[in-house]
């Protein structure tokens, strides 16, 4: 009784702070609950990996959630420094994790339940992959209305849950070998040991495929934001596929549907009549011009358009830019590395001539599959433009519209996507 | 991994095309640890949507208001209505919400497709300060509560490991395809 008596007392206490500052779910910019303020300065367990907050990260804290954002219109190539990598932690506190305890667990439908330590993982065959992971609800129709400057310039809020690493580890399906899957064994449940235990549900054939258990980011170990000291990597699929802090993994014979995946996971849409679809599993092809973009300043004259392409489907094979909004599309270049499923850096040289324009990009990937515009996707799904934008909006997810941004006659630049 | 011919013949004879992406040998038989059925069970609770891993317990609506008035109205607010979080009431009690979802009606145990999602969810992650501190008898009455607050089963009903399962939720059937399936059915990448 005691315990609970100082858990409410806490916890009370951590909820005041945030309704202090605003009473929506979504409190952008309020003050951290008390534990996340100290792991943001005081980083929590072992130090040597994490360091201190960059203090461009656009960040957005909640009572249940904690965010921050990447800033994609500053970073340059494909590779996201791990410190500004993309961060959806669905509690408002980091757990705090002994790497030497740490134990990740594979039981259910196998021959031979294991389980396996750092040391173990470390031990065995490892792979490093260069591959996006990229939030659900990233580039949310919701999201382009917010103005907060601690979120950052528009392309880093609206399309800013999307970050590309070198991750490393081992493959699940050396370590599902190990264990020895039934026949039976078609799914597993995944859970993470953060305070909010969070799950998902993953196929045993995209587990085979390619999925990995990272322990490693850009040559370090992960960071305690990321999954410290294990996460899940499973390219080119929604964010919370990903799940960090990895402790346990169940085979099983039927997809859980866990509480994260139920509720957050899964969108109703009118053409479906109101119906939900489970899962999207895989992203679609996805691109936006990072620079120039809203918020930004224009010059007349030469201005090098650059941005970001990636498809969950593969490699990026194509990317177009449009500078009369949409009219007319011209190849931009593929720069460096063509990774598939990562991000692909595009640029494409341009002369502002001072008047009015729109400017857009669209990715075209191996699978021939054509990046859609918002107008297009909300044609499939049923909604209007409208739709979007009123206060009760549908909490659509997935999303891989073409992100136009306008460039007015003074040089500033706004987000068109709804102007 | 060496193969030898008394080895193979016996696997080429046994496969079959679903098998193929499962090998029964070890190859790395030094590394990780067996474990046991013991341990299995001090951790095995995520909870599938047939709850076969339910573990005994009870409850009803009346304990759980309760309980959550106790533990869970500081946040969820009273009733689970127009709390700081997670508003957890769609409908009311006889009168079940049966959609459109599309908003905050999400947020709440009437848009879960199967009756074990909330038990397996309150019981391994709330409430957030001490997850997994409450006892399935609790967490048995916390459901019954909110089930019964959403209109979903009567105040008496008790929710046990038989019962809980056999709830009739009002959304099961509002998911497409009816049950995920994998590799999904062949779409446009928008779908």
């Amino acid at each position: 009784m005691d315990s609970n008596q100082s858990d409410r007392r806490r916890f009370l206490k951590q909820a005041s702070a945030t309704v202090a500052v605003g009473a929506a779910g979504f409190v952008a910019g309020a003050q951290l609950p008390a534990k996340a303020q100290q792991a943001e300065s005081q980083p929590a367990g072992t130090d040597e990996h994490v360091h201190r907050v960059p203090p461009r990260r656009g960040a957005r804290y909640s009572l249940d959630h904690m965010t921050h954002y990447t800033p994609l219109q500053d970073y340059a190539g494909i590779i996201t420094p791990a410190p500004l990598h993309f961060m959806q932690q669905h509690s408002s506190e980091y757990p705090e994790i002994d790497p030497k305890e740490h134990r990740l667990t594979i039981h259910g439908l196998v021959d031979r339940p294991l389980v396996f330590s750092m040391d173990d993982l470390k031990r065995l065959p490892s792979v490093s992959r260069i591959h996006f992971v990229e939030c659900h609800g990233n580039s949310s129709p919701a999201i382009h209305a917010s103005r907060d400057p601690k979120m950052g310039l528009p392309v880093q809020f609206i399309h800013g849950m999307a970050s590309t690493s070198e991750w490393a580890g081992v493959p699940l399906s050396v370590l599902l070998n190990e264990a020895g899957l039934k026949k039976n064994g078609t799914w597993l449940v995944l859970e993470g040991a953060d305070a909010g235990k969070f799950s998902h549900t993953l196929p045993v054939g995209k587990a085979l495929d390619d999925c990995f258990v990272a322990y490693g980011q850009n040559g370090e170990p992960l960071r305690v934001e990321q999954g410290f000291p294990i996460r899940l990597l499973v390219p080119g699929w929604e964010g919370p596929f990903n799940v960090k802090y990895l402790r346990h993994i169940k085979v099983v014979d039927e997809p859980y549907n866990t509480w994260n995946e139920s509720m957050n996971h899964s969108v109703s849409r009118p053409d479906l009549g109101g119906k939900a679809r489970w899962y999207h599993f895989q992203w679609a092809a996805k691109s936006v011009i990072t620079r120039p973009s809203a918020g930004m300043e224009m010059r007349k004259g030469y201005v090098q358009i650059t941005g970001l392409a990636w498809s969950g489907a593969g490699k990026v094979s194509k990317v177009e830019v449009s500078t009369d909004g949409g009219k007319n599309w011209r190849e931009a270049r593929l720069d460096g590395p063509v990774v598939p499923k990562a991000h692909t850096r595009f640029n494409y040289d341009w002369e502002w001539n001072g008047q009015e324009a729109m400017i857009q990009s669209r990715c075209i990937d191996e699978t021939g599959d054509v990046q859609p515009s918002m107008a297009e996707l909300a044609e499939h799904w049923g909604y209007t433009m409208a739709d979007w934008q009123k206060p009760e909006k549908p909490r659509a997810i997935h999303m891989n519209a073409i992100q136009p941004w306008k460039i007015n006659r003074d040089g500033s630049i706004s987000d068109a996507m709804f102007a | 991994m060496q193969c030898s011919l008394k080895l193979l013949i016996p696997a080429l004879v046994l496969i079959a095309p679903v098998a193929l992406a499962q090998t029964s040998a070890r190859k790395f038989p030094n590394v990780g640890q067996p474990l046991s059925q013991a341990e299995i069970q001090s951790f095995d609770h995520m909870i599938g949507p047939e709850g076969k891993e339910l573990p005994a317990g009870h409850g009803t609506a009346k304990e759980g208001a309760v309980i959550f008035a106790n533990r869970c109205e500081v946040c969820h607010g009273k009733n689970g209505e127009n709390g700081i979080t997670h508003h957890l009431v769609a409908g009311s009690p006889g009168k079940p919400y049966r959609g459109p979802f599309y908003g905050v009606e999400k947020d709440g145990p009437s848009y879960f497709p199967y009756p074990t999602i909330a038990w397996d969810y309150i019981n391994r992650a709330m409430p957030a300060p001490n997850p997994g501190s409450l006892k399935p008898d609790e967490v048995y009455s916390l459901v019954a509560f909110l089930y019964y607050r959403n209109g979903i089963i009567n105040e008496n009903d008790v929710m046990d490991q038989n019962s809980l399962p056999k709830v009739v939720m009002p959304n099961r059937n509002g998911f497409v395809p009816a049950k995920p399936v994998y590799p999904p059915e062949k779409k446009p990448s928008w779908w």
